[in-house]
């Protein structure tokens, strides 16, 4: 089975989607003969051309109103937005018009648009390319939220929002691109939306995070299980909305501590809602306080980027905490 | 004038010619197109007022901007409007039942009862529902008509939007797009001079609005909205225009708000009543009538019977849609997602478990 980094695993879903379904088309800043400044469209140009593989003009919310009109229609438009920094000028287009197209219509129009825009802190991109705002479109009815942090996920997951009926804004975790290769299908396949992944099974406490916080969390854990006994399990969500609540609770009820980790600034990120959720539903199995780890509450700074970003002695200190309760 | 300016029937002129294309039988379909918008917008002010419904919009005085757009366009043209173009799905023939039950947000609404009035949605007609949000569907008209081009299909897509429109991002990104991709969609912008209070001279430094077309690379002309065969007449070329691959246009078409903004709205505060009554003086539907009185084929019964029909056609379905109730609770819950999501699913029984069953008091409130 080839070996493909998380890069690598969107590319060859984005072909094999444009190749079973003509309705798919790529759009988006640079995407065309540049391939994407990510590379994520590398290819798409030759292969099926500029009808369907089209460098746009630079304007966020035209890229994507012109996704909805055409979903309208009738295609399946999958339109890139360079760094989930700049979803910010199409906001309006996203949370008052994708979102709510099927609602306000009364069922009669829906707009299948998929949204895929790398996210996230790790690559040195400052302010203005490193933000996770996951949690602006988790809290708008009517968007599903997806974040791989795998390539076979990443592939799956792409399939499952490319054939569903549903807008998806799909986040890619840029910092890990291309940090490490990992078994994905040459065929095509869906991870479907919606079920978390048990990255890691464990009994003392559940650690619920996604995308590039899912590996740092893993050598925390490492830490974690060979100095000090504990046995973590890893929760890589996948899906933010909807949200797999049977996997975070069934954990939570087996372990009775939870740990959440995510790069968004900590206040009212998505954190909380995991928190709320167990807090809710789950609070007479815990046996500590749950705890989050999050980015700063501050802009995403360039230099001390290693400073507002989780790493895992971070979490591994954040474990210690959680595990000290009694 | 300038060539950019389509006008057919001149104000006070003696004599026309029946411009190419158009029968009596059109002309008549047209005038009586304008009369139903002015019923059905005094019989929606009158429901508004007597607190039967709880928001109107209306159109007095831009009747000719609707129906000359929509008599030139074909039933398969897409249409993304702004809320002031109820008149097309009515000239597409929208059942008047539906109309009326988006007026009061009833169960038969094809909105659900979940917007306000006067964003209506007919699939049936090529209707996209509309936002309230200004500028917003322009861009969708451009990627609906990207997307027909994709197809090879000659339909063509059109949206409406007003001066204030012209501000909004959405407007600038739109006519950027249409000047890149040359895809078959029209831009109506109906120029009625105001948005809610600011007249067109605050909106925008140029007075022309047609010409801000040039700089996207799109053609554009004025028209007079006024004038419902030159609306007619303007859209027809300019869709046939974007039907042959040449791509966008976008018609200024100038007219005035002779009325409010909405019912919620008080011209007094921000215009003089001369301006309002100046413009009285153009009315379209007037105008039109001149027209037909030249071609020896008005009467005053002619048009007694117009008005007559548009008025019991608009009781009979008022009357019905006053009688039909709420939306059901859980209608609420759907069409957020293609299924419901779990979590919505038990929010939905939660709520039904305790609450089915209170009814609203007379504050509109339930009873604690």
């Amino acid at each position: 089975m080839p070996q493909k980094t998380l890069l690598q695993a969107i590319n060859d879903g984005l072909k094999t989607e444009m190749s079973r379904d003509d309705r798919v088309i790529v759009m988006g800043e640079d995407v065309g003969i540049n391939g994407g400044v990510f590379r994520a469209t590398d290819g798409l140009y030759d292969q099926f051309g500029p009808d369907r593989v089209m460098d746009t003009p630079l304007t966020e919310t035209g890229i994507v109103g012109a996704a909805i009109g055409m979903a309208v229609y009738g295609l399946k438009p999958v339109p890139e937005i360079q760094f989930a920094d700049y979803t910010y000028p199409a906001f309006d287009q996203i949370v008052s018009e994708l979102s709510m197209f099927r609602y306000r219509s009364g069922g009669e129009y829906a707009c299948p648009v998929v949204i895929r825009t790398p996210y996230g802190g790790g690559i040195r991109g400052g302010l203005y390319h490193s933000q996770s705002p996951e949690a602006y479109y988790t809290h708008t009815p009517g968007l599903k939220v997806v974040i791989p942090s795998t390539p076979y996920d990443a592939k799956g997951l792409l399939a499952a929002a490319i054939r569903g009926e549903d807008p998806v804004i799909f986040m890619e975790p840029k910092k890990i691109y291309r940090s490490f290769k990992a078994d994905v299908p040459e065929e095509d396949y869906e991870v479907p939306i919606g079920p978390a992944r048990i990255a890691r099974e464990g009994t003392d406490l559940s650690i619920f995070c996604y995308g590039a916080m899912v590996e740092l969390c893993e050598k925390a854990a490492d830490k974690a299980a060979e100095e000090d006994g504990v046995s973590a399990e890893i929760v890589d969500l996948r899906t933010l909305y909807p949200v797999d609540e049977e996997s975070v609770l069934n954990s939570v009820k087996k372990t009775g501590r939870a740990l959440i980790v995510y790069e968004a600034h900590k206040t009212c990120g998505y954190g909380a809602e995991i928190s709320a959720l167990i807090a809710e539903k789950a609070l007479e199995h815990l046996e500590a306080p749950i705890k989050r780890v999050g980015g700063l509450d501050t802009p995403f700074p360039y230099t001390l980027e290693y400073v507002y970003m989780p790493h895992p002695l971070r979490v591994y200190n954040a474990i210690c905490d959680v595990m000290a309760f009694e | 004038m300038s060539d950019n300016w389509v006008q057919v029937m001149e104000e006070g002129a003696a004599s026309y010619d029946l411009p190419a294309g158009l029968t009596e039988a059109d002309l008549k379909q047209m005038y009586e197109g304008m009369i139903m918008i002015r019923a059905y917008d005094e019989r929606a002010l009158k429901l508004q007022r007597s607190g039967r419904i709880g928001f109107c919009v209306t159109s007095f005085g831009e009747e000719a901007t609707q129906v000359g757009t929509a008599h030139a366009l074909r039933p398969d043209d897409w249409v993304f409007p702004a809320y002031r173009q109820y008149g097309v799905p009515l000239y597409r023939g929208a059942s008047m039942t539906k109309m009326a039950a988006h007026l009061f947000g009833n169960a038969d609404d094809s909105a659900k009862g979940r917007q306000m009035p006067a964003h209506y949605t007919f699939d049936e007609h090529r209707f996209v529902s509309a936002s309230s949000v200004i500028g917003s569907q322009i861009i969708h008209a451009v990627g609906c008509a990207m997307a027909i081009k994709y197809r090879k299909s000659d339909e063509v897509a059109v949206t409406y939007f007003g001066d204030g429109a012209s501000s909004a991002n959405d407007f600038h990104s739109s006519l950027n797009f249409a000047g890149v991709y040359k895809p078959p969609v029209l831009f109506f912008l109906v120029n009625n001079q105001y948005a809610i209070s600011l007249p067109v001279e605050k909106q925008t430094g140029i007075s022309e609005l047609y010409k801000k077309a040039e700089g996207y690379g799109v053609h554009g002309i004025r028209v007079d909205g006024n004038d419902v065969i030159a609306v007619y007449k303007a859209t027809r070329e300019a869709a046939q225009r974007a039907r042959d691959g040449k791509g966008a246009t976008l018609l200024e078409l100038f007219t005035y708000r002779v009325g409010a903004h909405s019912s919620s709205d008080d011209p007094t505060r921000y215009r003089e009543k001369d301006e309002t009554a100046e413009w009285k003086e153009k009315d379209p539907i007037e105008r039109m009538k001149r027209y037909l009185q030249q071609l020896n084929i008005w009467t005053e019964e002619y048009e007694a019977e117009v008005w007559e029909q548009c008025r019991t056609k608009l009781s009979v379905a008022i009357t019905k849609a006053e009688q039909i109730g709420d939306p059901p609770w859980e209608s609420a819950f759907e069409n957020v997602y293609a299924e419901m999501p779990s979590a919505l699913e038990a929010q939905k029984q939660e709520l039904l478990d305790r609450e089915s069953g209170l009814e609203l008091n007379n504050e509109g409130e339930f009873p604690l």
